[in-house]
């Protein structure tokens, strides 16, 4: 190609470029980010040469992965519609089944001059890309040659190989942090059930003591209980209050009881009391008179056998002379009778006295004898 | 990524390795943090245990499989298998 003609070429890419530019088709917030690990990758690539090659080895190397081939022609007129066709088609494939739309895609091609590049700046090549509903890493020329799709493209690698790298981790970095997680789930797992078991094992530890404890509550509350409640002396005393009290209350309805009985003798002696009395009364009258009788009679009979019963003006029996002589008036009793006698010599006053007597003592002694 | 997603019902087997690999990582993290109930902590268990395998026999299982995509007169895509070292 001529000097001229590459200028030319330049010029049309810049202007198309700010075109595509101004329609947002190279924005930044447009940029998705790549599968942490694509299940199927996608690359867009002429299917034999060293781009293939470099990035297959890459892949195996790092992730193994299936890869499904677009081939195209990387050079020429065809290049860029074929691109454009390869990139619509790729997100064109079902979801599922066989073969299926990738999880991301590759363009790639070797270095080259602007021309052989030419097709990667195709305006159908950065629309298909830009539409793309799977991430696209362009890997076109080297790192110095900027194609348009390497604008449009999601990611932009260095070269295939870098896009190889980009688009899988390393599978032995993988593995280890798969097996790490594992390591880290079994860990937490037991960490967990550790925490379980020990929550298991305090509370059977807590269990007894617990349980003790309500005991000891238990038994503190019966003690205090039992405190308010009573000892035995003070039940027994309380008892004996008790007892006291019914001795006492028993006392009291005995004494009760006595007075009542007692009253009710009262009464029945009331009530007895003067039939009693008037009974008494005619037994003692009848008492006095045979009391009287027999004392009359004790001595009635010796007086019938002609003994005499000496008296003074008192009634007394005058036993003896002196006595006799003592008497200021003397009575003879017979059987009969009484006789007042005058001693000799003692005739004046005595005949007085023996009168008076006879007329007024002597009749009322012998009334009271008999 | 699915870190912060709590574990789902989907199956394994049905599972990207990346979802596997993101449910079994948010798994452990909550299992770690104790975010977890006992009771759900060993079904949690099986299923990071079941994650973890699957990201496993896929790793071990990956291999290199390279097909060609070839367009049919109808404009049908299939695909067949393709060496690059052969040409």
């Amino acid at each position: 190609m001529q000097a001229h003609g590459i200028g030319a070429l330049l010029a049309q890419l810049e202007e198309r470029k700010k075109r595509l530019a101004e329609e947002g088709l190279f924005a930044a917030e447009r940029k998705r980010a790549l599968p942490f690990l694509p299940e199927v990758v996608g690359v867009v690539t002429s299917p034999t040469g060293a781009v293939i090659r470099d990035i297959l080895h890459r892949l195996a190397d790092r992730f193994p992965r299936p890869v499904l081939v677009w081939p195209v022609t990387v050079q020429g007129e065809r290049c860029g519609p074929e691109v454009a066709h390869a990139v619509r088609g790729f997100g064109a494939l079902p979801a599922s089944g066989w073969p299926r739309r990738p999880d991301v895609l590759v363009v790639a091609r070797g270095g080259g001059s602007i021309e052989d590049l030419w097709g990667f700046n195709d305006e159908a090549v950065v629309r298909a890309v830009a539409a793309s509903p799977v991430p696209v890493v362009s890997a076109v020329g080297h790192e110095t040659d900027t194609t348009l799709i390497d604008l449009a493209a999601d990611v932009r690698a260095p070269t295939p190989t870098a896009a190889a790298e980009l688009i899988v981790p390393v599978a032995a970095e993988i593995r280890t942090r798969v097996g790490r997680d594992g390591e880290r789930l079994a860990a937490a797992f037991e960490r967990r059930l550790n925490d379980a078991m020990q929550a298991v094992d305090y509370a059977a530890e807590r269990l007894p003591r617990v349980a003790r404890r309500l005991v000891e509550e238990q038994s503190a509350r019966l003690r205090t209980a039992a405190y308010r409640l009573r000892t035995p002396a003070e039940q027994l005393r309380a008892r004996g209050t008790a007892l006291e009290t019914a001795a006492r209350d028993l006392e009291r309805g005995y004494a009760r009881g006595l007075e009542r009985a007692q009253s009710r003798l009262a009464g029945v002696v009331e009530r007895l009391a003067p039939a009693a009395r008037r009974r008494l009364e005619r037994d003692g009258a009848r008492l006095e008179a045979l009391g009287a009788r027999l004392e009359s009679l004790s001595y009635q009979r010796t007086l019938q056998r002609g003994y005499a019963l000496v008296r003074d003006h008192e009634d007394n029996v005058v036993a003896t002379r002196a006595a006799a002589e003592a008497a200021a008036a003397l009575a003879v009793e017979f059987a009969d009778g009484r006789l007042d006698v005058v001693r000799a010599g003692d005739d004046t006053g005595g005949g007085r006295r023996r009168r008076a007597r006879a007329r007024g003592d002597a009749a009322p002694s012998q009334g009271s004898l008999l | 990524m699915t870190a912060d997603e709590p574990a789902t019902s989907a199956p394994v087997a049905e599972l990207s390795f990346e979802q596997a690999l993101g449910e079994l990582e948010a798994i452990v993290d909550r299992l770690d943090r104790g975010e977890i109930p006992l009771e759900q902590s060993i079904a949690a268990y099986e299923r990071g245990t079941a994650l973890r395998r699957h990201c496993e026999r896929q790793l071990a299982e990956a291999r290199l499989r390279v097909e060609r995509l070839v367009e049919g007169e109808g404009g049908e895509v299939s695909s067949a298998a393709l060496d690059p070292e052969a040409s």
